[in-house]
């Protein structure tokens, strides 16, 4: 259940998100889902792809701060209402998120998430009947 | 001296004093705190300190003596700068361990005049000072000079019903056109005054109301004027490193100290009738020291600070702006890989926590920039660390 995700840092210079992109591109990674939170002076890129571990070895050979950081994705119903049902029993079992971002294909989507205590919410999850995403269909996605 | 084979036999003039050994601030770091005093600490009556090259400031003191040599050389600046008794000073340098607030301090008592110790800061202050005391001399860095100028405009403040007439600035290096420029919006006479604490602080010399160099007192501080390279005297009237032996000194006298500042020394009578020598306005040094809002700053002790901290590389840029009349120090780190956090309020802590680690050991509030990995160059050689982009 737990989604290796890249986080690569970024100074705020014009170009870095476009040679990430590329450097992946050139060595065949895909990726699945991202997320960028900045401040004015830099920004951490967040992302889920097809290969992480090569992700991580072809940017750090191109100089990249990177690291792996182990989240966990919710799968729900794409309808109102459905995210906040989760987000209720987190916060009734007193797991905060850190940060979480997400996507909607079809009649579902995913939730891409970074709690305070990751065995705690994914045990709480599953004992709701929530479903989680395999790492392994994540990173086909 | 037993080194060079130096004894007091061979010191039979005043040419003879090329023969002695040169200090540094190296050596006044390495006997940290009172290792270079020769008095017992029962006569040393003031402590000072200023930046070093590392974490460890550099310590002079003082004896009684020292104290009212002080005060007469500093007194001796302020009168050919044209202060007298009955004038009001408003001393807005630093005081505290820095040689700057407490040396003016010194010299315009004795000499007779109202010392308002005001010390830095809180400008808008300065300024209602100036109009309801009737300040008529400022003693401050040129740049402060210049950011007073600035509040004194935003506060509507018109120079002509001030009794501002002179000003004392020093502590930092500045051009003709700043003089120019502080003349101009404080309506006063802008004076260069010059002295590091290593010899006694301000004081060393200063310029008469000609202001064509400053008249070194050189009966108490004998000047030498060297090739920095060579470490050989130069030519007379050549640019070179300014050297100072201190002869009346008793707490830590010093010999051929070292100053790293460049200038010239002017021989001839001035038009002002004395015959102390004169030395020009510094050109800038040998070394890599910067001056920052009148503070003095080693790239080194930046480096020492970065070495301390594991989540960060010891490879760093600094840079240096003066935006507006202020000067911004701005530190580049490049961010550890094992420490990059996913976390942006782990990178702000960090960020902020190289922050206050500088501004503890320099003395001063720096801005912090984390960058990526390998972006500041490696060199062979000596690395570049300092992208210094003020136009003094």
């Amino acid at each position: 259940m737990l989604i290796k995700q890249l986080s690569i840092f970024l100074e705020n210079k014009s170009g870095r998100l476009n040679e990430v992109s590329q450097i992946l591109g050139n060595s065949g990674i895909n990726m699945s889902a991202f997320s960028v939170a900045d401040t004015s002076e830099f920004g951490i890129l967040r992302l889920i792809v097809s290969d992480p571990e090569l992700a991580c070895k072809v940017l750090r050979d191109n100089q990249f701060s990177v690291n792996l950081t182990d989240v966990v994705c919710l799968n729900c119903p794409n309808e109102p209402g459905a995210l906040a049902k989760a987000l209720q029993i987190l916060s009734d079992n007193k797991i905060s998120i850190e940060y979480l971002y997400a996507y909607s294909m079809g009649d579902s989507a995913n939730v891409v998430l970074k709690p305070d205590r990751l065995e705690e919410c994914i045990k709480v999850l599953q004992e709701h009947k929530m479903e989680l995403v395999k790492a392994s269909e994540l990173y086909k996605i | 001296m037993q080194e060079v084979g130096l004894t007091a036999n061979d010191i039979h003039g005043i040419d003879d004093l090329t023969k002695l050994p040169f200090t540094i601030k190296y050596d006044l770091r390495d006997n940290y705190p009172f290792g270079l005093f020769t008095v017992p600490m029962s006569e040393i009556v003031r402590l000072h300190a200023s930046s070093g090259t590392t974490g460890k400031p550099t310590v002079v003191g003082y004896t009684r003596k020292d104290i009212q040599m002080w005060a007469e050389v500093v007194s001796r600046s302020l009168c050919m700068a044209g202060v007298h008794r009955n004038d009001i000073v408003q001393i807005a340098y630093g005081y505290g361990l820095f040689t700057g607030g407490l040396g003016i301090h010194y010299g315009t008592e004795n000499l007779g005049a109202s010392v308002i110790p005001i010390s830095g800061g809180n400008t808008h202050k300065q300024v209602q000072l100036m109009e309801d005391f009737g300040s008529s001399v400022l003693c401050c860095t040129p740049s402060y000079a210049l950011n007073i100028a600035e509040v004194m405009k935003e506060m509507k403040v018109d120079i002509k019903n001030l009794k501002l007439r002179i000003g004392i600035f020093g502590a930092e290096p500045w051009s003709e056109s700043m003089r120019k420029e502080i003349e101009t919006k404080l309506g006063i006479k802008a004076m260069d005054i010059y002295g590091l604490s290593e010899v006694i602080g301000p004081g060393v010399s200063c310029e008469c109301e000609h202001q064509c160099g400053m008249h070194i007192n050189e009966d108490h501080f004998l000047p030498e004027i060297i090739d920095p390279e060579t470490l050989q005297p130069v030519a007379p009237g050549e640019i070179g490193e300014l050297v100072f032996t201190t002869i009346t000194k008793e707490g830590i006298p010093l010999i051929r100290y070292r100053t790293r500042d460049l200038t010239r020394l002017i021989y001839d009578k001035c038009t002002c009738g004395r015959t102390l020598v004169r030395m020009e306005k510094c050109k800038g040094r040998s070394d890599d020291m910067l001056i920052i809002r009148g503070v003095n700053v080693f790239p080194s002790q930046v480096e020492t600070v970065l070495l301390n901290m594991s989540e960060v590389e010891p490879h760093y840029l600094i840079q240096v702006d003066r935006e507006g009349t202020l000067d911004m120090m701005s530190v580049m780190v490049e961010v550890q890989e094992q420490f990059f956090s996913d976390e942006i309020k782990k990178l702000e802590e960090l960020r902020l926590k190289i922050a206050r680690n500088l501004e503890q050991v320099l003395g001063i509030a720096v801005n912090v920039k984390l960058v990526e990995p390998k972006t500041i160059a490696r060199t062979a050689g000596k690395a570049t660390r300092v992208i210094d982009n003020r136009k003094i």
